[in-house]
């Protein structure tokens, strides 16, 4: 880490810097760069920080789950790296992305944060994905979801995304819907990058299977009132009423939706849904719809023991992907700093990249040169009310989705580093 | 050398170290919003006329030199200077139509107006919706001086703060800011003095909707980006809490009220929305405790305490 210091402080951490910098490379250099001797942090301390919307549209979603799933990472790692113990902070941004880009430009320049996760909304994490490629410091997406973030805005050599992106759940979901008759698409679409994104990247699946996308409209994040919206989708006469929204959005315009009796005469089909939101919606609501997910808590034995150990620290409520992607590539990003022995940007990002991703997140995933990581996504229906057993027993698994069928082929990528790099 | 010189000469002093002591970005924010409430102030504290809806102007100036900025690739000052000529004409505009009611109506019409801008600006495409628009280069300073590093920005920022700050200590001075003060204080007698009111009214507006365009510009380049935050009336609300925290008509009350909130926001950004609710308390203290604000009631302190001498 040695790029764009609060100038007051660059002569004296220079010299440190530089002092640390050769001691570390003396001691290395006999040895192999995989197991370094002489592990070093960069300001005398691991820092990372977990910034997410707490009290926005999306605090059900992410929100203090986030920041206990980074705290079970560190807490499973052993909480202490080379002998310091591991610090986290955590910040709300409000789903603002100037605020979001505020405290990230503050931890980076001031408070000496190595890596920042989390990152939800799209908007945020476009804003601090570009901040990371400027500091040269490790930006981790989880829960935001455009497909912007590992193509047209990308940064490989810091960013990554871990989670899904909108072509993803666009693949999955879209793909699954058109298959059971849903041929002509409706859109109700969040006005930011994320929406935009979901619906170009559905639209797109769409039209390749054969369907058409007869209409659309655009609602601005946390709005509370679909009416007008809800009133165009119904005279659309559209057989799919597309949700390419989020979090509060998303249940509030089900549930408008459900007032409206959209789902009698239509198909209302969510694009990315939580398991958070269906327990907001409550099954009646929520009831046969389709969802992608890249992790669900009632999997299997590994999966329920870490649900139910997060739920005792979180009131009772289960993670949903997001919370459990966030301990995945928390504990990801602590295991290449020990192989990296530094927390030197570069270094850790090659040991993240080698690494395979095995955890209760998803088993032999990996890091894609684009910053994606590739995984298994899974496509569930919501059960009804009678089939659901036992409280958070909400999804039954309709197909599961290899990696490489569920993401956009690396060969598509719209991202200008990697297209460089193609064409030298 | 008098006493207002040797004060100002010392704020001066105080500026070009800070940046090597504090946090540059922090202090590019508040010289940016020092700015924006000195103009707000220009016409609420010399004119008497509150306006509801400042947040468009420093808005459509963000948008409008990002725009420049980014997809023009223009440099730095011009795209300044064309974010401060948008909101200039943008303020004619509202200005022509909002000066000719007083008191709760012309609130009311700027507030109003500042909406439509916000509109405009979530369903413009050039602005990115809730996006905004992320990344905005800050170029070369004439082609010459790359803005990149932290510092050179800073003083660049502080060059155009002093130079707005100094445009009003001219204005507020000038035979001009003397008949802004009698139609503050009695609009009807200023009217039978001859004085055409309306048109002194608009010139105030579009000078105060320029210079708060100024610093929203300035803004954007210092910090990347413009988002719709700029041009919520949330903002708008913020910069007469600045204004008021800080004593309305004074010349640096403005300054300190800003300094105040810009710091309670980044300090306390901690405590997540909290800090919305910290911020009203703190505006209801100072209603109650000091009216006239912080340096407003400073002042007020010392000529009291000279009168009494006397």
């Amino acid at each position: 880490m040695s790029l764009h210091r609060t100038p007051a402080a660059v002569p004296r951490r220079f010299l440190r810097e530089a002092v640390r910098r050769l001691a570390c490379a003396a001691a290395v250099l006999p040895l192999a760069w995989a197991a370094p001797a002489q592990a070093s942090l960069s300001d005398g301390v691991l820092k990372i920080g977990v910034l997410t919307d707490m009290s926005g549209p999306y605090s059900d979603f992410v929100g203090k789950g986030a920041v206990i799933a980074a705290r079970m990472a560190i807490d499973d790692f052993g909480g202490r790296m080379f002998g310091k113990d591991i610090v986290l902070v955590e910040a709300d941004h409000l789903s603002k992305a100037d605020v979001g880009k505020n405290v990230a430009q503050r931890w980076f320049d001031v408070e000496k944060v190595d890596a920042a996760f989390e990152l939800n909304n799209s908007s945020v994490a476009l804003a601090v994905t570009a901040l990371g490629r400027d500091r040269n410091r490790i930006t981790v997406v989880t829960g935001a979801a455009s497909s912007r973030i590992t193509n047209e805005d990308c940064a490989p050599a810091t960013s990554l995304h871990w989670v899904y992106d909108t072509h993803s759940l666009a693949n999955v979901v879209g793909k699954a819907i058109v298959r059971i008759g849903g041929k002509r698409w409706f859109f109700l679409t969040a006005d930011y990058a994320f929406g935009h994104s979901l619906e170009r990247d559905t639209s797109n699946v769409v039209r390749a299977a054969g369907g058409t996308v007869v209409g659309g409209v655009r609602h601005p994040l946390d709005v509370g009132d679909f009416s007008s919206f809800l009133l165009q989708a119904q005279a659309s006469k559209a057989d799919i009423v597309a949700l390419a929204n989020a979090g509060t959005d998303t249940v509030n315009s089900i549930k408008s939706a459900t007032e409206f009796g959209i789902p009698k005469k239509q198909r209302l089909v969510t694009l990315l849904l939580g398991i958070s939101a269906v327990h907001a919606l409550g099954l009646p609501a929520a009831q046969d719809l389709y969802m992608a997910e890249g992790w669900y808590w009632d999997t299997n034995d590994e999966t329920r023991a870490f649900g139910r150990r997060f739920a005792a620290l979180h009131n009772g409520r289960m993670p949903n992907a997001i919370h459990t992607g966030v301990y995945s590539s928390v504990s990801h990003y602590l295991k290449a700093v020990r192989t990296a022995g530094t927390d030197d940007t570069a270094k850790v990002m090659k040991a993240m990249h080698a690494a395979p991703v095995n955890d209760v997140f998803t088993k032999n995933g990996r890091i894609r040169e684009d910053g994606l990581m590739q995984h298994d996504v899974y496509l569930f229906q919501v059960k009804k009310p009678a089939e659901s057993k036992a409280p958070w027993d909400y999804l039954k698994l309709v197909e599961t989705v290899k990696g490489e069928d569920a993401f956009q082929p690396l060969s598509q990528t719209r991202c200008p580093a990697l297209l460089a790099k193609g064409r030298a | 050398m008098n006493k207002t010189t040797m004060f100002y000469g010392a704020m001066l002093v105080v500026a070009l170290v800070a940046p090597f002591v504090g946090y540059p970005l922090f202090l590019m924010k508040l010289l940016c919003f020092a700015l924006f409430a000195c103009a707000f102030n220009l016409l609420i504290g010399f004119t008497g006329l509150l306006s509801f809806g400042h947040a468009m102007f420093f808005g459509s100036a963000a948008y409008a030199c990002a725009h420049a900025a980014k997809v023009w690739g223009w440099t730095p000052e011009v795209a300044i200077l064309f974010g401060t000529a948008c909101s200039a004409v943008i303020g004619a505009i509202v200005g022509t139509l909002a000066v000719r009611r007083q008191g709760i109506y012309f609130a009311m019409i700027t507030l109003a107006l500042s909406q439509m801008i916000y509109f405009f600006c979530v369903q413009a495409p050039f602005t990115y919706a809730e996006d905004g628009i992320q990344s905005v280069p800050r170029n070369k300073l004439l082609g010459l001086i790359d803005l990149k590093s932290d510092l050179h920005m800073y003083f660049f920022v502080l060059a155009i703060f002093v130079g707005g700050f100094a445009l009003i200590h001219r204005i507020i001075h000038s035979p001009f800011g003397q008949v802004l003060k009698s139609i503050r204080e009695n609009e009807a007698r200023a009217l039978s003095l001859g004085y055409d009111v309306d048109r002194y009214k608009l010139v105030a507006f579009i000078l105060s909707a320029g210079l708060a365009g100024m610093a929203g510009a300035t803004k954007t380049l210092a910090l990347g980006l413009a988002t719709l935050t700029d041009v919520t009336w949330q903002m708008s609300g913020e910069v007469v809490l600045m204004t008021l925290l800080g004593g309305m008509g004074t010349i640096v009350g403005p300054v300190v009220g800003a300094g105040v909130i810009v710091a309670m926001q980044n300090y306390l950004s901690g405590f997540g929305s909290w800090v919305t609710i910290i911020m009203g308390a703190t505006f209801v203290v100072c209603v109650l405790a000091f009216r006239r604000g912080i340096v407003g009631e400073f002042e007020y302190r010392i000529l009291k305490r000279r009168n009494g001498g006397h």
